[in-house]
């Protein structure tokens, strides 16, 4: 620790941080634009000038840039120095010359970056008379607004866009002062981390264009802490609603996790909750097509009924939450409970949990430090997006490190990358086809899985002697898997990255193999990372259900929260739902199950509702509900629960609030128990009051309901959590499991973390909420696995059929929401050019596509990066059965 | 004695003094137009609704009584889906007033509002748009916003240059 005097009073601070950061992370109040607290420091904007005093005695000072200037022990600097301030008012002043006169109808206004700082240094009156510079716009897609006059040229678009993010088709253009930051031409932003221009933005050149449709001021939404639902990291979300209507997402820092950034799945994806296809009243099927509408009382009853009698079986899901699922579990018996995943899914989830208990999963952050990184079998970028960006800041850390004699630091960012160049660290990737990060990979390779798997096993035997050999391995990827082998084998922090998009024990196995015997070589911090399918696929696999495939027999069959239709082939979710079989189908939105119920409960959706979901990592993270379900919805796990009261279980007919179910759930799988240290229970109180969900500008209390009554109804009651739907309670920082929104005194904008964090970029105060389930038990790491595939034998006329994975399309929920549609390719068959070639296809034909002796008419694409003997179609679209991949099929050319 | 007599003779002397008591409603008081009474939205000189639901009359209000939603129509020009003022809440401060940033929202020298069913003082849009500018005739905040919408290119506002042409070299 360094000590540095701020106006003459002395500071503890980092002495390897320039002096920006540790200002703010003292708390002071320094304007800035172009530093990021992520993307570092490079001088552009000239605002957080302070002055710098060579000794005690030194009056004048001078005036340096706060972001430039490194850390010296015993540095006297001063930010209240009248010189300061002036230099700082006249650099927000210039800015403000061609600012237009927007506010009031900018979406930014109100959480403005620039606005605040402009309040900051005092500035007010524009004194320059001179015409203001204008700029068209550009069109940018369905998910990001372009208006232009707004910019500021602090460049940290563009650096975001570009350097952090790797996106290709954005730039700054033109000269002197008239910069533009866009595209070359009009169209949709390629990046999956565009949204974040949102919230990297100071100001309202990019904007949510789906909020922008139902937009509503930052001070008018009534926020919750949340999680992501639309993969399997995690990503913390504060989700906010007005109206009813859930009208956008942004980011919840989290130091080990999303940090400052999502996908644009998970920003863009939650506009299924406004969808027409939400499910509001309960209802009765009483012939084919027909249905009649039920009140909640009469449908909890006819379940309760069906439960009281007692051939009933469950399925769960891997998007509902610990809690729904052990509700179904409690309410139909753990014999009875069914995974609502395929069955190898959830062999390889059981996998996943296994290797979680045998080494900790690394966290995002810890992805970014890692020096070589191998992806086996995983396209990242389109199943688990955040963990994308984070691998893709992997590579600069081998270069960083060779910074240290220059003695550059990390956070001068554009020196860093100068002197790096064009280098980059070790990283490898062995997919199906081509993936969203190739271009910063020292090598990839395109295999089918089997062969992928053959290649982590040898590059664990190259690692290890007492790994198992592959046989027959081709000298080629012999020598691969030694390159590998030599890159993770002298690197600090080797990382592996794998996941089940491939569907292959081996696959994993491998990954495994390679992490273990890095670590027998002593490499204490060599990681391994599976990316899961869905927010909570490795909560329900510690539910321990048994598999899909066993379900059936029953008379009666409850459905939480899942499209069978998704998980299973259709003649066999058509067996399963034959004859006289009851179905009660759960779930927020209308989907094939829904249809084919005999009783359809409508559940809250997941912004409405609170609950438990474990990550990739095994850790538990508690969402909570932005609002309360509307009308007859409610919680799966109450519909259960009303049920069971129903059927006379004693269990569970007392739950009032979450915090009961989850008593029960800990006495029941006492492994489970630390899911209720994820978040304080719901009678916490701070300083005798709930924690706000609203902020303390809310408007309209008096007048949002008047319409219907003029005498306004008390805020609803939530039992489930010590938040409020109130602007009322206490104003101090709560735990950050519990931290709806990001608002500091004059710190407005998304930029006000820093007043909510330990250290600028570390920990919020209170430290990373969630909790770990699978802590790595102190025995030894465990043995190779030895089950090494043998080669692929191409089958005469077949091809091995694999799964492509859209980051648009893939995900159920988020196909919903009109944006993300949009952007969903539509169906296709993936063919390499030889391939289709020596089929005489070409591109955009009809090809009819034999599975199981049933044909499926797709349109031809070509892709050159698929290996051959292999073919690809877009995995999880609902224009496409549910396939169990890869398999091997037959193509031919289609009619019509 | 000499009290008792004094305040009789006041009380014959005021008989003769004129009457301040106004006969209202017959006879209608004088308000100035800076008076704070009934709120009503106005209409740009061009006709326009000046309402460009910008919520901060919403957020300054002390007791909370004005609700709105923004909404836009097909050429980015913003304006107010609906907008709702509470009338038996609104404690006529003015505060709306001084926030408005387009001189949309304005308070007129009216206060005879009352209703016998607290209900019907929940006024929509409807009821509070009048026809003209009110107090300020000439203001537009559309032709001083830089933001395009139908009728206004970029750089057509006030005070605005044309467009930018990206692809001059000229220093």
């Amino acid at each position: 620790m360094a000590t540095i005097y701020v106006d003459d009073r002395p500071c503890r601070v980092d002495p390897q941080q320039n002096l920006l950061h540790v200002c703010l992370s003292l708390g002071f109040n320094l304007p800035y634009f172009c530093w990021h607290p992520a993307l570092g420091s490079v001088g552009a904007c000239r605002q957080c000038a302070v002055k710098l005093f060579r000794d005690a005695h030194d009056r004048r000072g001078k005036l340096v840039m706060a972001c430039m200037t490194p850390v010296a022990d015993g540095a006297r600097i001063s930010l209240a120095d009248p010189d300061a301030l002036a230099f700082r008012a006249g650099i927000i002043e210039g800015m403000m010359h061609n600012h237009p006169h927007d506010c009031p109808v900018c979406d930014e206004g109100g959480e403005c970056h620039l606005q605040d700082m402009t309040v900051m240094t005092g500035h007010d009156y524009r004194r320059y008379s001179f015409p203001k510079r204008t700029f068209r716009n550009q069109y940018l897609g369905p998910l990001v607004n372009h208006e232009m006059n707004r910019c500021i040229q602090c460049y940290r678009c563009v650096r975001f866009y570009r350097e952090y993010a790797g996106g290709r088709d954005f730039n700054v253009f033109g000269i002197r002062n008239l910069v533009y930051f866009g595209r070359y031409q009009d169209g949709v932003l390629e990046n999956e981390f565009a949204g974040n221009l949102d919230e990297v933005c100071p100001t309202g050149v990019f904007t949510d264009a789906t909020h922008k449709r139902h937009y509503t001021r930052k001070w008018d939404l009534q926020f919750a802490p949340s999680i992501c639902i639309h993969c399997g990291v995690g990503c913390n979300l504060s989700p906010g609603e007005r109206y009813g209507l859930l009208r956008r997402i942004v980011n919840r820092y989290h130091q080990d996790l999303n940090s400052y950034f999502l996908c644009d799945r998970g920003r863009y994806g939650y506009e299924f909750v406004n969808s027409e296809s939400r499910l509001r009243q309960a209802r009765l099927g009483i012939a084919a097509g027909k249905w009649q509408s039920l009140a909640a009382q009469p449908a909890a009853a006819w379940l309760g009924k069906l439960l009281a009698a007692g051939d009933v079986i469950g399925i769960g899901s891997p998007r509902a939450s610990l809690e729904a699922n052990y509700a179904l579990r409690l309410a139909v018996g753990p014999r009875r409970f069914f995974a609502g995943v395929s069955d190898v899914e959830l062999r390889l989830l059981r996998l996943a949990a296994d290797l979680l208990r045998r080494q900790p999963a690394p966290t995002l952050r810890e992805m970014e430090s890692a020096d070589a990184v191998l992806v086996l079998g995983e396209d990242v970028t389109n199943t688990a997006p955040r963990m994308a960006l984070s691998l893709r800041q992997a590579v600069r850390q081998q270069p960083l490190a060779e910074l240290e004699p220059l003695k550059i630091p990390v956070w001068l960012d554009h020196a860093a990358r100068e002197a790096a160049q064009e280098r980059r660290g070790p990283f490898y990737i062995a997919t199906p086809a081509a993936t969203r990060l190739d271009d910063i990979a020292a090598e990839t390779w395109h295999a089918a899985p089997g062969e992928l798997a053959r290649l982590g096993f040898a590059v664990a035997r190259v690692l290890d002697e007492s790994a198992p050999a592959v046989a027959d391995l081709p000298p080629p990827v012999q020598a691969l898997a030694g390159r590998i082998a030599a890159a993770l084998s002298s690197a600090r922090r080797p990382l592996v990255v794998s996941g089940l998009a491939c569907r292959s024990a081996a696959l994993l196995e491998a990954s495994a193999n390679i992490a273990l015997a890095l670590r027998r070589s002593r490499q204490d911090h060599a990681r391994l990372a599976i990316a899961v399918p869905e927010a909570n696929s490795l909560g329900l696999a510690l539910l321990d259900p048994r598999p899909l495939s066993e379900a059936a027999g029953a008379e009666a069959l409850i459905v939480l929260e899942n499209d069978l239709y998704r998980r299973a082939s259709a003649s066999w979710v058509d067996e399963l739902l034959a004859g006289e079989r009851r179905l009660i189908a759960l779930d927020c939105l209308e989907h094939p199950t829904t249809r084919r119920a005999s009783l359809v409960l409508p559940a809250a959706a997941w912004s409405e509702d609170e609950g438990t979901f474990v990550n990739y990592e095994g850790r538990a993270q508690r969402y909570f509900a932005a609002c309360p379900p509307p009308g007859e919805i409610q919680s799966s796990w109450r519909w259960l629960r009303d049920a069971m009261r129903e059927a006379g279980r004693e269990a569970a007919a007392g739950w009032q609030s979450l915090d009961d179910l989850l008593a029960g759930l800990a006495r029941d799988l006492p492994a489970l128990a630390p899911v209720l240290n994820a978040a304080p229970p719901a009678d916490f109180r701070m300083a005798g009051a709930r924690i706000p969900r609203q902020p303390h500008r809310y408007s309209g209390r008096t007048a949002i309901l008047a319409n219907l009554d003029v005498s306004e109804p008390p805020p609803p009651p939530d039992p489930d959590s010590p938040l409020a739907y109130s602007m009322e309670g206490n104003p101090d920082q709560p735990p950050a499991a519990l931290l709806p929104f990001a608002w500091a005194p004059g710190w407005n904008s998304y930029q006000a973390w820093n007043k909510f964090q330990e250290e600028i970029y570390g920990p919020l105060r209170g430290g990373n909420p969630g909790v770990l389930l699978l802590a790595p038990e102190p025995r030894p790491a465990g043995d190779f696995f030895r089950n090494v595939p043998p080669p692929l034998a191409g089958r005469d006329g077949e091809w091995l059929l694999l799964p492509l994975y859209h980051i648009f399309g893939s995900e159920m929920l988020s196909r919903y929401a009109p944006a993300i549609r949009q952007l969903s390719p539509a169906p296709y068959l993936a063919l390499s050019a030889a391939d289709a070639g020596s089929l005489g296809l070409h591109a955009g034909e009809n090809v009819a596509l034999w599975l199981d002796g049933r044909a499926i008419t797709l349109s031809l694409k070509i892709r050159p990066d698929l290996p051959p003997g292999c073919a690809g179609v877009p995995a999880g679209l609902e224009a496409l059965p549910a396939l169990e991949l890869p398999a091997w099929s037959r193509i031919e050319r289609g009619h019509g | 004695m000499f009290g008792i007599v004094r305040t009789i003779w006041d009380v014959f002397r005021h008989g003769f003094q004129p009457r301040v008591t106004r006969q209202y409603p017959e006879q209608p008081a004088y308000l100035p137009p800076r008076w704070r009474g009934r709120i009503i939205l106005s209409r740009d000189p061009d006709g326009g609704e000046r309402c460009v639901a910008c919520y901060l009359c919403a957020i300054v209000c002390p007791v909370d009584c004005i609700a709105l939603q923004a909404t836009e129509d097909a050429a980015g020009r913003r304006y107010p889906e609906f907008f709702r003022i509470n009338f038996s809440r609104c404690i006529f401060c003015g505060y709306c007033e001084d926030a408005c940033p387009t001189y949309a929202i304005q308070l007129t020298p009216d206060f005879e509002m009352s209703e016998f069913r607290r209900q019907n003082l929940v006024y929509e849009k409807e009821d509070l748009l009048i026809s003209g500018p009110g107090k300020y005739p000439g203001y537009n905040f559309w032709r001083v916003a830089g933001v395009k919408i139908g009728g206004k290119d970029k750089g057509e506002s006030e005070n605005e240059a044309p467009p930018a042409d990206l692809r001059q070299l000229l220093p």
